[in-house]
């Protein structure tokens, strides 16, 4: 049996595979299906400083080998997230990592500042990708300028790993993920959802309530290959790869990019159990190839 | 009384056509079958050569628990349900449930009304069941554009006095469900009503039971994705904010929905 440790930044992860944030909750609503500590880790839903109700239903359109989703951050507010979500997360011997989102600089630092307090959590990701925000969100996220500032105040504020997630809404990805490399970032994470549309053409309508909203699932994952592998190429900062991961296979395939660990997502919703398939599928192809260890197909892409 | 939610194969052993667009699959499972309440249901997997993407949910239609079956009443709408619908004696398909809470039952020796439109008579049979059970009784009001797409007729009527109402007037009263005598004599006859279908008809049946004074339980029907809670795409606006259809739902009494407003 291979090794499947991998590090991000001081974070060791006992294999490569986490799932990605607003598709497994708080992991409480996985339990029935898996084991929740066999998972490298687990990225949860987006906290922002204050409760949000997010946005109006309908929020979901089904398309071709994906969905749009346009939750929009609900969720009840880092208070409540201290109070009331943390205690429970602590039973969890994985990595928990919270996703931290904002709509302005100083409440994505607020937010930052409490989970530096918080001993479970392990690691934060700051979201400066949700396209389905009006204000924060993917804003800080498409210019090198904004999301090298609201890196930089985070990084003041929060000792542990600092990950970055990265919006594949831009045309250069890689010169946003040098920016927030130059910031302080310890690791990126890449990508959030391709903005997209839908339209039911009996009514005319939009399918979702807010026009536009994030396209997920296996249609985006070429798109986020080509991406993960530009950044590796870019940064010296671990990445980790994420966009429609349903098989061990795709796993794989980002990690040969050059990422040292993924997040699995909207697979999630489809297969409650597909995470523990992946990983048990990363190890069979490790042994198959003979790799000791899994980081020795980190970046093995061979392109001559 | 967590009952543990499970991803599993049902075996297909009989496929009854209601008409040409409504299936009943009655199912079982080499395993036993978690137990299934009135309400609850299941998020079944097209299979891969639907070209369908995500999971369909079913209102659990009937449940035994002695004989480990489950049933499903299918609408074919699409590519998922139509390749769901088209699954014969024999087949399978993968399945996560029990999913969702499930209706409050009746306390022993009431009595309360099941209102169903359309297809929304899918929970209603196990409902009247486990009403019965409960020591309670009921009577059944359900509703459809015409004779054809009036359901179960034959099982609800040995469940309790069944009445119909018809848009184009070809069986029972001519009209909606909202339009039958019985719903003027709510308060007089029933200590609550349950309603499943249509938004429309569900606004319309929790309307007059408020002003009856009687409580009323509806069962929803939001798109969703997962159906466990995770993605927070089929909310509904309560009294309390957003809740999930899927987890906090999809029954919900008619007074904490905001869908008057």
């Amino acid at each position: 049996m291979a090794q499947l440790t991998v590090t991000i930044d001081r974070l060791t992860l006992n294999n490569p595979v986490m799932t990605a944030s607003g598709t497994f909750g708080y992991g409480f609503e996985f339990d029935d299906f898996i084991d929740v500590n066999a998972l490298g880790g687990i990225v949860v839903k987006a906290t922002t400083e204050e409760h949000r109700e997010g946005n109006k239903y309908p929020r979901m359109a089904e398309t071709s080998q994906g969905m749009l989703n346009a939750v929009g951050l609900q969720n009840k507010g880092i208070a409540y997230f201290r109070n009331a979500i943390y205690p429970a997360l602590r039973k969890y011997t994985t990595k928990v990592i919270a996703n931290v989102s904002g709509s302005t600089i100083d409440s994505y630092v607020a937010v930052a500042e409490i989970m530096n307090e918080l001993d479970h959590i392990s690691a934060i990701e700051l979201n400066i990708s949700c396209p389905n925000v009006k204000e924060g969100g993917m804003a800080f996220g498409t210019r090198c300028s904004s999301a090298a500032e609201v890196t930089k105040a985070v990084r003041k504020v929060y000792a542990k790993t600092l990950i970055v997630k990265l919006s594949p809404n831009v045309t250069t990805i890689g010169d946003i993920a040098l920016a927030v490399e130059d910031s302080g970032a310890d690791a990126v994470s890449l990508i959030n959802t391709l903005l997209g549309m839908a339209i039911d053409v009996n009514s005319r309508k939009p399918k979702l309530s807010t026009i536009t909203g994030g396209l997920s699932g296996p249609a985006i994952k070429p798109v986020a290959l080509r991406m993960v592998w530009q950044v590796a190429r870019t940064v010296k900062i671990p990445v980790i790869g994420i966009g429609g991961i349903a098989s061990a296979s795709d796993a794989i395939e980002f990690l040969l990019a050059g990422a040292s660990a993924v997040q699995v997502g909207t697979a999630n919703f489809i297969n409650p159990g597909i995470t523990i398939e992946i990983i048990e599928g990363i190890n069979q192809y490790l042994d198959i190839q003979g790799f000791a260890s899994v980081n020795d197909c980190i970046g093995a892409l061979i392109t001559e | 009384m967590h009952t543990k939610k499970q991803i599993l194969d049902l075996q297909v052993i009989k496929h009854t056509s209601l008409n040409n667009h409504h299936v009943v699959l009655t199912c079982t499972s080499e395993k036993k079958l978690p137990k299934l309440l009135a309400g609850q249901f299941a998020e079944i997997s097209a299979g891969d050569t639907a070209g369908t993407f995500l999971r369909r949910p079913f209102s659990i239609h009937d449940y035994n628990m002695e004989m480990n079956t489950v049933s499903f009443l299918i609408q074919i709408k699409g590519n998922g349900s139509a390749s769901i619908g088209s699954l014969q004696p024999g087949e399978s398909m993968n399945v996560i449930l029990p999913l969702g809470n499930s209706f409050c039952m009746p306390a022993e020796g009431e009595k309360v009304l099941l209102t169903g439109g359309g297809c929304g008579v899918a929970p209603l049979l196990l409902l009247a069941k486990s009403v019965i059970a409960a020591g309670a009784s009921c009577d059944i009001l359900i509703g459809a554009r015409d004779e054809e797409n009036l359901m179960e007729t034959e099982e609800l009527s040995e469940l309790g006095t069944l009445f119909t109402t018809t848009e184009d007037g070809s069986e029972g009263i001519k009209g909606f469900v909202t339009d039958h005598p019985v719903m003027q004599e709510l308060k007089e006859k029933y200590s609550k009503v349950y309603s499943c279908g249509p938004d429309p008809m569900m606004k319309a049946v929790a309307t007059i039971a408020e002003e009856s004074g009687v409580d009323c339980e509806v069962s929803l029907e939001n798109t969703m994705a997962c159906g466990i809670g995770a993605c927070l795409c089929c909310v509904t606006e309560t009294t309390e904010g957003h809740k999930c259809v899927c987890t906090d739902g999809p029954v919900f009494n008619s007074k904490t929905l905001q869908w008057h407003n």
